[in-house]
Formats: C-alpha cells, structure tokens, sequence
C-alpha cells in the first residue's frame, strides 16, 4: 500500500455545477413580449406558477420582466391563473 | 405621442362583418384623435385560458398604434362601453418593445428563439 495515500470519509464531488446565467442578459433580450405564450412558459412551473429566480437564474430586472409579462398574458387568458398539467 | 399596443378580446358570437366592422370602429377613433396605425393583427378565434362571461372562446385584435397620452382615457371608456368586448389591455411600448415588434413583423429573428431552445 502506497504511503502517500490518501483516504477521505466523505467523497469529494468531483463535477462541477454548471453555474446558472439570466438568459435574457446573454442572448441580448431587451423586451418581453406577453403576447409569446410559449416563450413565457419557460417560467412557469406545472401549475402555471411563476419560477423562482432561484431556479430560473434571471437577474432581477428582467425577472420583473418576465413577472409583468405573465402577469399580462394571465388577464388577457392566453395563460391560465391556476391549472394542472400546463406543459 | 407615444407608442402603444391594444389587445382586445371580443365576444365569438361576432360574425366576420360584425368583428371587422368593430376593428375599423376603434382604428378610426385613433385617427380621429390624431394617432396612427402601425400594425393591426387580428388573431381571430382562439379559446380563452380560463371562461370569460361564460365563454370559451374569444376573438383576438391586437393593433399597435401611436396616441397623445390623454387620448387612452377616451378609448378606454369607449371599450368598457362595447358589449361586445369580453375585456382589453393596452400597453405603453418602450423603444426596445417598438424594436421587438418591427422585427417580429418583418419576420426578422427577435433573438427570443434561441433562448427558447435553451
């Protein structure tokens, strides 16, 4: 047994999380649409709730944004106040 | 002058002379007032989320324009008004929304499509 090895009790993790980024600072989105139902159901989870930023990793400004936008499209019913199974 | 943007959803019963006539009525009040049209998009018949005055369904405009700021108030109490009108929305347009809005006219990629595959 080689001297110089070395036994740890917890395992290392060895991958690395891929760090998050808001989407709409990398590809240059400056305006959201309420009207694009598709792109806005990126943000919403099964029950047509809005996603924390904690999972979506948008920075605040646009994820007031994309709440306004939700928010909009949810009164001119092209998105649902609540439902099940929206995706 | 300011750009805005007008969704209003009007009741299905609407025959296809009635819904155009109602289209060409709220476009003339913007002329009238001194505005202009930039786009008008009527999306047509599409159902509706959740019901609205016990309705499934509900015929779409979306009509993009530029008014003095005073000149909403106006349209505003002429859709509350309408009978036929299930419920509208209209938006003030920031230079990046007029931007947005061009591009997805012409059929130019507004740059949202990548972030949807994402």
């Amino acid at each position: 047994m080689a001297k110089n090895e070395i036994k740890y009790l917890t395992a290392i993790k060895s991958d690395k999380r891929v760090k998050k980024f808001c989407r709409f600072k990398k590809y240059g989105i400056r305006y959201i649409d309420y009207k694009d139902v598709e792109f806005l159901k990126k943000f919403l989870n099964e029950q047509g709730k809005l996603l924390p930023r904690r999972l979506s990793g948008n920075s605040l400004k646009y994820q007031r944004k994309v709440s306004d936008a939700v928010k909009k499209a949810r009164q001119m019913a092209l998105l649902p106040y609540v439902t099940d199974l929206l995706k | 002058m300011n750009n805005y943007e007008l969704m209003v959803i009007f009741t299905p019963v609407l025959s296809d002379d009635e819904f155009k006539a109602e289209q060409k009525k709220y476009a003339k009040l913007v002329t009238d007032a001194g505005g202009s049209i930039i786009a008008e998009n009527p999306w047509g018949l599409k159902s509706l989320a959740y019901p609205i005055q016990k309705k499934t369904t509900g015929l779409y405009w979306v009509m993009e324009y530029t008014a003095n700021a005073d000149f909403n108030e106006k349209l505003k109490i002429q859709l509350l008004r309408d009978e036929s009108v299930l419920r509208h929305l209209c938006t003030k347009l920031d230079k990046y929304a007029v931007e947005y809005n061009a591009k997805k006219r012409s059929g130019v990629k507004t740059g949202t499509e990548k972030a949807v595959e994402a």
